[in-house]
């Protein structure tokens, strides 16, 4: 039956496509980490070759954490990374649960107004953004991150979610509405359990973008006491150019926290991509 | 189910989704596109109609900068198409084989690469390509292409390609996942009269696969066409504001950063930068709804 299928060389042949080009993806990652444990002299001399006990050196975090305030910069980016996603699920939560829960009039028309979003990218008003957060004092605060992420968020997170709510049963919300319980319980006893795992999907799905910004924070909040750990990182690297040791080490500082989080949550990205949230 | 009074939980679950997407997002949008009708003269904020889009389209100095812009993002987006997801496609191909081992490994370590930012993407490959540090260099020599070294980022010709392929090798991720989950979709049944016809492997993929596929390639590519119209910090920062070298890797979201924030010497003009926001919208728009139109409602769709 599966003849073609189990063809050793096609096996084979699969397999060194996917190494070759697995690769192409880790290799810089890879490079960029080891040489950080490295003296400056071993950087240039054999640039491929891990860190041994002659080359080894730690002076790029030494002159990392004494130049930056990376730990400062690493709690802005989970204050706005956690508020936002927390905000963005909830209030998305909410409205997707009137969106696909009540029939009311003018619902198509607002599930197009907020499904807008989707396709049209939050930057285009950025002047008018700037502007805005400039009147009303939030320019240089982390609120303003916070406002922008939860805004760029809720679009997908109301369209996945509406999706979801839609296959849970009403006999479950209608048995709650005779036990007496109010919409708001039902919403958040009964509803919001069961759409968990879209949930997590929805949360996933914002997190890398939002951590990984450098647009808004480099307009809406470049003061040193709100700089998340993208921007941070950009303007210390940028200063220290000509000190490979310090960069290489910085670059490291900011890939592992992104690396710790994928390999927590890869699964569920995954999963979540795969499973057709997004179809 | 059709009660009289008002339904008050329902604005409530939908007031604080509703007002702040059209405080942040949509009442700025539209803002923007407004004040890209004005000018500052004389310290006031002036109506001017479309002057300013005169100005960018017909002066010089603006109109230059801008066609540079809009050129070299298509180009950006060209090589987007024809390199980022075929590969795509391919590597969901392979990773969609029944029974191939490691699978999931090769898939989470392919993505790694998208979840990173760009300042890490933008810098980890300029120091990589830096003829100082000479990686890329002597791994050419290793296979005996030393002269086909350049200093790709830094020379006219070849940096906005070299910037592209670096923004490809980061989101491959994208198209090989959506693709990857359009392919597990396809039912065993359709697969296996294929093969009792005699269709199998590759014109397995091309004859049935594909055609099945086709509206998930439809949405990476309306996907790649807005992401890439709307990039800035890939070339902010391996090329700085000025998109060097000679603005050869300038595309209209460093333009308008450049030209709303102001840089060096030159200062920040609001108002030039929502004409050109305003530009970037309607080229999105016009990509969007030639997607929504044009393309998807004429694609074939199977019931599977």
């Amino acid at each position: 039956m599966h003849k073609a299928r189990t063809n050793p060389f096609n096996t084979a042949a699969m397999h060194g496509a996917l190494i070759l080009y697995t690769l192409i993806a880790l290799f810089p990652v890879f490079v960029i980490l080891i040489n950080s444990f490295k003296t400056r002299k071993a950087i240039f001399r054999e640039p491929l070759a891990l860190p041994s006990a002659d080359s080894f050196s730690m002076v790029g975090y030494q002159t990392v954490m004494k130049q930056g305030d990376f730990f400062l910069y690493f709690q802005n980016s989970m204050i706005v990374t956690v508020a936002s996603l927390f905000l963005v699920l909830l209030f998305g939560a909410m409205a997707a649960f009137a969106l696909s829960e009540y029939r009311f009039k003018g619902n198509m028309l607002m599930g197009l107004y907020l499904a807008l979003g989707i396709m049209i990218p939050i930057r285009i008003g950025t002047v008018a953004i700037l502007e805005m957060m400039v009147a009303s004092g939030l320019v240089n605060t982390l609120t303003a991150l916070i406002l922008v992420y939860t805004a760029q968020g809720l679009p997908l997170a109301v369209f996945i979610l509406s999706e979801f709510m839609r296959q849970v049963s009403d006999d479950l919300k209608n048995a709650g509405r005779i036990d007496g319980l109010s919409e708001y319980t039902i919403f958040f006893r009964l509803v919001l359990p069961l759409v968990r795992p879209a949930m997590a999907t929805v949360a996933v799905f914002n997190m890398i973008p939002i951590w990984n910004d450098l647009w808004f924070p480099l307009i809406l909040a470049p003061s040193e006491e709100t700089k998340t750990l993208t921007l941070g990182s950009q303007v210390f690297i940028g200063q220290f150019v000509t000190d490979w040791n310090a960069v290489l080490s910085a670059l490291s500082m900011a890939i592992l926290p992104v690396l710790i989080l994928y390999v927590i949550f890869s699964r569920q990205l995954i999963r979540g991509i795969t499973s057709g949230a997004v179809k | 189910m059709s009660a009289p009074r008002f339904r008050w939980h329902i604005a409530v679950f939908l007031a604080p989704a509703v007002l702040v997407y059209t405080a942040v997002m949509i009442f700025p949008l539209f803002n923007t596109l407004r004040l890209a009708l004005y000018s500052k003269i004389d310290q006031e904020r002036v109506f001017v109609g479309l002057q300013n889009f005169y100005t960018l389209l017909g002066d010089p100095t603006w109109s230059d900068q801008f066609w540079n812009a809009l050129g070299n993002n298509f180009w950006f987006f060209l090589i987007h198409m024809v390199v980022q997801n075929p590969i795509g496609i391919a590597l969901a191909a392979i990773l969609s084989h029944p029974r191939l081992r490691f699978a999931a490994f090769y898939r989470s370590a392919i993505f790694i690469p998208t979840i990173l930012s760009f300042v890490i993407v933008g810098f980890a490959w300029k120091l990589i390509l830096s003829p100082i540090w000479g990686i890329a260099p002597s791994m050419l020599d290793a296979v005996g292409l030393k002269s086909l070294f350049a200093p790709w980022l830094g020379k006219e010709e070849y940096a906005l390609t070299a910037l592209s392929l670096i923004s490809v090798w980061q989101f491959v991720g994208i198209p090989m996942m959506l693709i990857y989950a359009a392919l597990l979709s396809i039912p065993e049944e359709v697969l296996e009269a294929g093969e009792i016809d005699g269709i199998t492997g590759m014109s397995a993929f091309w004859k049935i696969k594909l055609p099945l596929i086709l509206p998930s390639i439809g949405i990476i590519s309306i996907l790649t066409f807005v992401g890439n119209f709307n990039a800035f910090d890939l070339i902010y920062t391996s090329q700085g504001a000025l998109a060097g070298p000679d603005f050869s890797t300038d595309i209209l979201g460093t333009f308008m950063y450049r030209t709303f924030f102001g840089f060096q010497l030159q200062l920040g003009d609001p108002y030039m930068g929502s004409a050109i926001a305003s530009a970037m919208f309607a080229i999105i728009l016009v990509g969007v709804c030639l997607y929504l139109f044009g393309i998807q409602t004429r694609m074939r769709r199977y019931q599977l």
